[in-house]
């Protein structure tokens, strides 16, 4: 069956559907990466957005559930050059084809993928519509131009907080949308882990006396969830250490009154290098963001930059100097992507040792 | 951190001549490497012995030595240059081992030379097994359980602890060479006393097998300050087992996850880390199939084939980056060429897929062993860039150049599924042709994965081009089926030929349907960024991002890859054509398919289109680009082929024009020009049957000389002595070349002489003439060739210099000419004329000072030969004697003959240069790695005929204080002339035998002189034997003289020279 791509400012692109067939508005950006596809699918920071995959052979080793970042994949749609005809790996559960039917995903293949990345590479990232219907582009062209995703940390999040991981570090660990890496990552190192709702209050942390608080990746615009800024306002205060990634990072930034922005087309990718400015490193990091901190408004009497982007100089990371605070725009929990910045849960996890030995005297 | 202070002068080591195994992408690096180093002020010294390399020039060094890469030469250099710094990582193994000799005969303290990059400790880590393993161990790196040996005693003892099969590696030898997989007890103690002996330090490393598991390969750099980065990993479609050298390769990987990707990318970053490198490294993993097991093969810190496929799969120049990061720079602080907008420090994304396909010599040596194993066999490779893997692989197929365009043999389809299934089992260079073949015969791709171990979604691809194919010979075609086809690039003669259309109104029905080619850019980056470097391949289906501009615009045809009788020395001088243009100020464009080579670097032309060299793609750039001219005579026999097609698309060929061409190519047509020249050639016919060539050769008397015609290197080219020989030879050139005619000529056992030339239409320039070492018979190729010549009188120079001037007039040249002459009782004839430039073009350039390709490609732009400064005639002789020397590499294809003849069989050559001729002779030798006399003991095997001449020879071995063996015959005759000789058994008699004496690791040197009775069998198997016991061997009375004559002669403190003065 035929399917369409129709984009805000009248590129459509024609290729064949697979995975679900369902009609969807939604933000577009591409995805450099050239594995990790199911990780990319199941990233609930793709919440609102649909995603084009600039590598052109998607779906050649089909999906493992090992592989899934979270249990209900969020993003909007799929647009791929082609779509394997067979998938081979001795871990595999199914087809991507298959997963995406599961998990009502639509998707398109034989799309010149690359016209459509230069598209967002100029325009930036922009709203566009996955169809298999056959419309008249002006008919639909409003509806996609007036799309707006809202409510998305909402509808990501947890209802219920559930621990995972047994240790002698208690975590806090706010779900935005959080990716199951994150998790992980503190339970390989012995932590008790508490994921909790995005709604939960500062005070319930407080009263809960956690060693550490890590605050998720979640979707969309960090200025959106003021709720949430509100009570990160009250944290950051408390003395407990705080490590923040992504859209936390974002919403640390905001609580500490900087301003964030949209980007032009983000950062989507498993190779966007960043800088150490502490100590002149440079790690190749997993990327997903359209927003990121306004430099300028860093009040350097609050906080420092610790990691700019190598690219761009966009700013990668900051360092809180009258808080135990730190928070990263990249991805350490890697998958997908590279494992080159896994320290920072070590660093974490020291912050939080240094916090309970200091309570303790 | 900037870039270091320490750092004025630095030696750079290069790899040596072209073996198999160490190829072109040396050059490419080293050559890269160099400029990357002049770019920051460096005085850069080179050393390497192969003259035809680009790294070579004075324009890319600023001290150029072509000097033995031995000890004592590098000595020389470093006392007479006084480097302050050493970059051993861009000369393959060779310049890596020869570093560590420099450092173990205290030569680099001596001289305060430091080592930047990748340090020696870090070497010898990498490089010793043993060391290897025990930092494996200590990083918790798996690697497969192995043992050094010294002894095959012990490798028996621990294969029988971990089971058969076994692997066994030398240490310290490139390209696997003496390695192999041993199932029992006699395979182990065969190849391992094999690969002791070839091991620099006489040790093997005995390995378990994980033949069958998934090979991947990563390119990491990391810089000074701990920075890592992946340029890109690749994947072996064959598996573990199989060379990777000769495997089919695939960048980025295909079958594997995120999480197997990761898994390997984070153990190479502390592998690199661990060893402290500081430039580019190899990692070479196997990664078992069906777990997350994997194990470490093989580190290599240096750049290697596969950093030059990485650098061209991705844009990124690691050679580059590793000569900046070893002068203190590190990744974040050098910008990406490509983008212009990202830095180094960056991992390239990829938004198409690459397909590397190994070139063998199997049709060279059509008697050799087609197996496939651990030691590699490939002389080269070619790489296709495509959106999807189908079409790179069929990119990549014909870019080989074998008139294969899909993935079908004739002969392969009379099999058997039974037959099939066997061949399946069985590792040689025909497999992808046996996966479809079995395909086609509905073998299940589930037993083709079990048979092959090749993972089951490359079958399916395999699959997939099969049954395209299958519809298109089912038909109707379709304008949907015709772009699907197209997409997964089937040529328009492969649909002609499967839809009986022709191919005229394929490309119509194409053009009627707007189904024609688009380019992309290679831009590192997946089109995050706008690309400013423009690197282009092409695909079907998407948009078109190249585009042609207003400037005079030149397209240069590269040589493709590199294979016997078509070398570098093509790339030195389409590279030059390059330069030249640009330096006039047109704007250049280059196509090619090998990335080993420098042609093939993003900056050397204005726009690069790395595509196969066949009409139909040629045709889709000419499309897009209009060029104003193209220039075919630099590019071998590849560009030469496609002259004509670029006339019917309308491109004017310029330089001498194809008709010219052809008359030098049609025997009638040449023999006309001949006679209007007044020059003889040896007198000859024209057949096309066995029986029209049996008259002729009586016509003219044996011996004759039986070849194709419009070939190169000799191909197919034999001496027939009798009736049988003919019928034999014409039987082996019809398999092949059928329809050209095939020539008969008369032998004359001459001496050999060559000429290069430029003409300007007026007049010609020769900047000296070539004097070949052995008789005629032997190819140009494979002989000796001595500049100037010391054998041939002052009266025929002039006649050469005469016949040149007028052969290249009559034949209307403009640009380069090669001729070759044979000089018997005193006359000149002509044996062969080439309108175009050949193998010894670098060679003569770089000794007589000449920059040739520059000088003709500016008289194929319309300046005269005066106009640039340079007399009309014959240059004067220089003082220095430069003499080129072939090397080959005949222990790496079992079952090669390897006696010489008029076909040619070396792979690469290297240059000896003196002012005196013995000891520039002696430097030769020393430079192709013989291992001059120790042991003082040789075999010689001479036939009949040859004893008399042989006489005078042996005797000066003899007194020079060797001691000869020889069997009865040659003894006894040897004896009856008062040369004392030992008498040894045939290989059929009883022990002790040759081959026992061979094997005694006492012998120094085999001379034989084969002959074609019942003895040749013998005489092959000697031959084999020596070449696989890594002794040296001639075969050509001339060589051994040449060589008992420098041993004797040659000065004990040989001269240096900077050939960047002359």
């Amino acid at each position: 069956m035929k399917a369409y791509l129709i984009l805000a400012d009248g590129h459509v692109f024609t290729g064949e559907s697979f995975g679900a067939i369902k009609e969807t508005i939604c933000e577009w950006v591409f995805n450099t990466s050239m594995t990790g596809y199911t990780e990319i699918l199941t990233d609930p920071s793709y919440a609102g957005q649909g995603v084009v995959m600039t590598y052109p052979l998607i779906g050649n080793y089909g999906v493992s559930y090992k592989d899934e970042e979270c249990g209900l994949p969020y993003v909007e749609g799929f647009v791929v050059h082609e779509l394997s005809r067979l998938s081979s790996h001795f871990n595999m559960n199914m087809s991507l084809n298959d997963y995406m039917i599961e998990n009502d995903i639509p998707g398109i293949q034989g799309v010149d993928t690359r016209a459509v990345t230069r598209i967002i590479r100029e325009k930036g990232y922009i709203n566009g519509m996955i169809t298999t219907r056959d419309y008249d582009v002006e008919d639909v062209l409003e509806r996609i131009i007036n799309y707006h995703p809202h409510d998305l940390v909402k509808r990501c999040t947890c209802h219920v907080p559930y621990k995972l991981g047994e240790g002698s570090l208690r975590v806090a660990l706010y779900d935005y949308g959080m990716k199951r890496s994150i998790a992980n990552e503190l339970v390989k190192r012995q932590c008790e882990v508490t994921i909790l709702p995005a709604d939960t209050s500062a005070q319930t942390i407080i009263n809960g006396h956690f060693d550490g608080v890590m605050l998720s990746n979640g979707p969309g615009d960090p200025a959106d969830n003021e709720d949430i800024i509100m009570e990160l306002k009250i944290l950051k205060a408390s003395g407990i250490p705080i490590f923040a990634i992504c859209l936390g990072h974002q919403m640390m930034a905001l609580a500490h009154d900087m301003t964030t922005s949209p980007m032009h087309f983000g950062h989507h990718g498993a190779n966007h290098p960043v800088r150490d400015l502490t100590t002149n490193r440079i790690y190749i990091s997993t990327q997903n963001h359209n927003y990121m901190i306004d430099a300028s408004s860093i009040n350097k009497t609050d906080a420092s930059i610790w990691f700019e982007n190598v690219n761009d100089g966009t700013v990668e990371g900051l360092k809180y100097l009258h808080e135990p605070i730190m928070t990263v725009q990249f991805h350490p929990e890697a998958h997908a992507g590279p494992l080159d910045t896994s320290f920072l849960f070590d660093e974490f996890i020291h912050m939080m040792e240094e916090y309970k030995d200091a309570k303790k005297t | 951190m900037p870039k270091r202070h320490d750092i004025h002068k630095v030696l750079v080591i290069g790899s040596g001549p072209i073996i198999i195994g160490q190829a072109a992408e040396f050059d490419y690096a080293g050559t890269q490497a160099c400029r990357a180093l002049k770019e920051e002020g460096i005085e850069v010294v080179l050393v390497n012995s192969n003259p035809a390399t680009i790294m070579t020039d004075k324009d890319v060094a600023d001290h150029v030595y072509i000097e033995p890469l031995t000890v004592e030469s590098l000595t020389m250099i470093i006392d007479h240059e006084r480097p302050d710094s050493i970059l051993p990582t861009l000369g393959g193994q060779n310049g890596l081992n020869l570093t560590l000799a420099l450092e173990d005969a205290g030569v680099l303290l001596q001289y305060h030379v430091k080592t930047i990059g990748t340090d020696t400790a870090t070497i010898r880590q990498a490089e010793d097994r043993e060391l290897f393993k025990e930092l494996m161990e200590s990083i918790n790196e798996p690697i497969a359980p192995s043992l050094s040996v010294e002894h095959v005693e012990d490798a028996l003892e621990f294969a029988h602890a971990i089971g058969y099969p076994v692997v066994v590696r030398p240490a310290y030898t490139l390209g696997g060479t003496g390695g192999g997989i041993a199932h029992d007890d006699q395979s182990l103690h065969d190849i391992c006393s094999n690969g002791l002996r070839l091991s620099r330090v006489n040790q093997c490393l005995i390995e378990k097998s994980i033949a069958g598991w998934k090979e991947i390969e990563y390119e990491v750099m990391r810089d000074h300050n701990g920075n890592c980065i992946t340029v890109c990993n690749m994947e072996n479609i064959d598996p573990v087992g199989i060379h990777t050298g000769d495997s089919i390769v695939v960048a980025p990987s295909q079958t594997l996850g995120d999480y197997d990707y990761q898994m390997l990318r984070h153990a190479a970053f502390n592998i690199i880390s661990a060893l402290g490198i500081e430039g580019g490294c190899n990692v070479q993993y196997a990664l078992d199939p069906q777990s997350l097991e994997y194990c470490v093969i093989e580190v290599n810190p240096r750049v290697s084939r596969s950093s030059a496929l990485a650098s061209k799969a991705t844009g990124y120049p690691i050679a580059r980056l590793a000569a900046k990061i070893a002068l203190g720079y590190t990744l974040d602080e050098i910008k990406n060429a490509i983008t212009n907008k990202t830095y180094a420090s960056f991992e390239p994304a990829l938004d198409y897929v690459v397909v590397k396909i190994p070139k063998w010599p199997f049709d060279k040596f059509y008697d050799a062993s087609r197996q496939l194993g651990t030691q590699m066999k490939a002389t080269g490779e070619v790489m296709a860039i495509c959106d999807n893997f189908e079409g790179a692989l069929m990119k990549a197929l014909r870019s080989l150049e074998q008139n294969i365009n899909y993935l079908y043999k004739k002969d392969l389809s009379q099999d058997s599924p039974d037959e099939l299934r066997r061949k399946l089992t069985h590792t040689d260079d025909q497999r992808l042709f046996v996966i479809a073949e079995a395909l086609r015969h509905h073998i299940s791709m589930r037993e083709i994965q079990e048979l092959t171990k090749i993972d089951i979604w490359f079958i399916d691809k395999i699959r997939h081009l099969v049954e395209i194919e299958s519809r298109l010979r089912n038909g109707p075609l379709t304008p949907e089926l015709l772009l699907e086809a197209k997409i997964r690039e089937f040529p328009d003669c492969v649909i002609s030929e499967l839809t009986h259309m022709d191919e005229k109104s394929i490309r119509q029905m194409r053009i009627d349907n707007q189904i024609t080619a688009s380019f992309r850019p290679v831009d590192t980056c997946a089109a995050e960024f706008a690309a400013e470097t423009p690197y282009f391949y092409s695909m079907y289906n998407g948009e078109q991002e190249a585009s042609a501009n207003n400037k005079k615009t030149v397209m240069v045809l590269g040589s493709g890859p590199i294979r016997i009788g078509q070398g570098i020395e093509f790339d030195f001088c389409s590279v030059h054509c390059v330069w030249a243009l640009k330096e006039a100020g047109y704007d250049t464009i280059i196509v090619n398919n090998n990335p080993e080579t420098v042609s093939t670097d993003f900056d050397v032309a204005d726009r690069l289109y790395f595509e196969p060299l066949t009409r139909e793609d040629v045709q889709s750039i000419v499309d897009i680009e209009h060029p104003d001219g193209a220039i075919v005579q630099f590019g071998g026999q590849t560009a030469i082929k496609l002259t004509k097609d670029l006339m019917e698309m309308g491109v004017p060929i310029l330089g001498t024009s194809p008709d010219d061409v052809d008359a030098a190519e049609d025997r009638e047509r040449f023999d006309d020009i001949l006679e209007r020249c007044h020059i003889d050639r040896p007198h000859g016919q024209t057949v096309f049957t066995v029986d029209e060539a049996l008259s002729a050769a009586h016509d003219l008397g044996y011996p004759v000389l039986v070849r194709p015609s419009y070939v190169l290197g000799g191909a197919g080219m034999e001496i027939a002595l009798n009736d049988d020989d003919i019928v034999k030879f014409i039987g082996h050139i019809n398999e092949d070349y059928q329809e050209h005619p095939i020539l008969v000529d008369k032998y004359l056992p001459g001496k050999e002489c060559e000429v290069d030339a430029i003409c300007d239409g007026h007049g010609i320039l020769i900047p000296g003439i070539m004097e070949h070492v052995e008789r005629a018979g032997v190819h140009s190729g494979d002989s000796i060739s001595v500049y100037p010549p010391q054998k041939i009188k002052q009266t025929i120079k002039s006649q050469i210099v005469d016949y040149t001037d007028r052969l290249a007039k009559a034949l209307h040249v403009v640009g380069l000419i090669n001729i070759q002459f044979i000089v018997y009782d005193d006359q000149v004839y002509v044996i062969e004329v080439n309108p175009r430039s050949s193998r010894t073009i670098p060679y003569i350039s770089k000794v007589t000072g000449v920059p040739l390709v520059k000088v003709a490609t500016k008289v194929i732009m319309g300046e005269s030969i005066t106009d640039q400064g340079y007399h009309y005639g014959i240059l004067p002789e220089k003082e220095t004697i430069a003499i080129k020397m072939p090397v080959f590499s005949f222990e790496k294809i079992t079952g090669a003959d390897i006696s010489l003849g008029p076909e040619m069989k070396s792979t690469g050559e290297v240059l000896g240069i003196s002012r005196d001729f013995n000891t520039a002779l002696y430097k030769a030798f020393e430079g192709t790695g013989l291992p001059i006399s120790q042991k003082e003991n040789i075999i010689v095997t001479i036939r009949d005929s040859a004893k008399e001449e042989f006489l005078p020879i042996a005797r000066k071995y003899y007194e020079y204080g060797y001691h000869l063996y020889a069997t009865k015959g040659t003894c006894d005759y040897l004896k009856a002339n008062g040369i004392k000789s030992h008498q040894v058994n045939r290989m059929n008699e009883s022990s002790p035998t040759l081959i026992d004496l061979m094997l005694s690791n006492t012998i120094d040197l085999v001379i034989d002189m084969p002959s074609r009775d019942n003895n040749f069998k013998d005489g092959f198997t000697i031959r084999r034997f020596a070449v696989e016991a890594g002794i040296p061997i001639y075969t050509s009375l001339d060589t051994a003289n040449a060589l008992i004559n420098c041993l004797t002669r040659h000065k004990d403190k040989p001269d240096i020279i900077d050939i960047a003065t002359l």
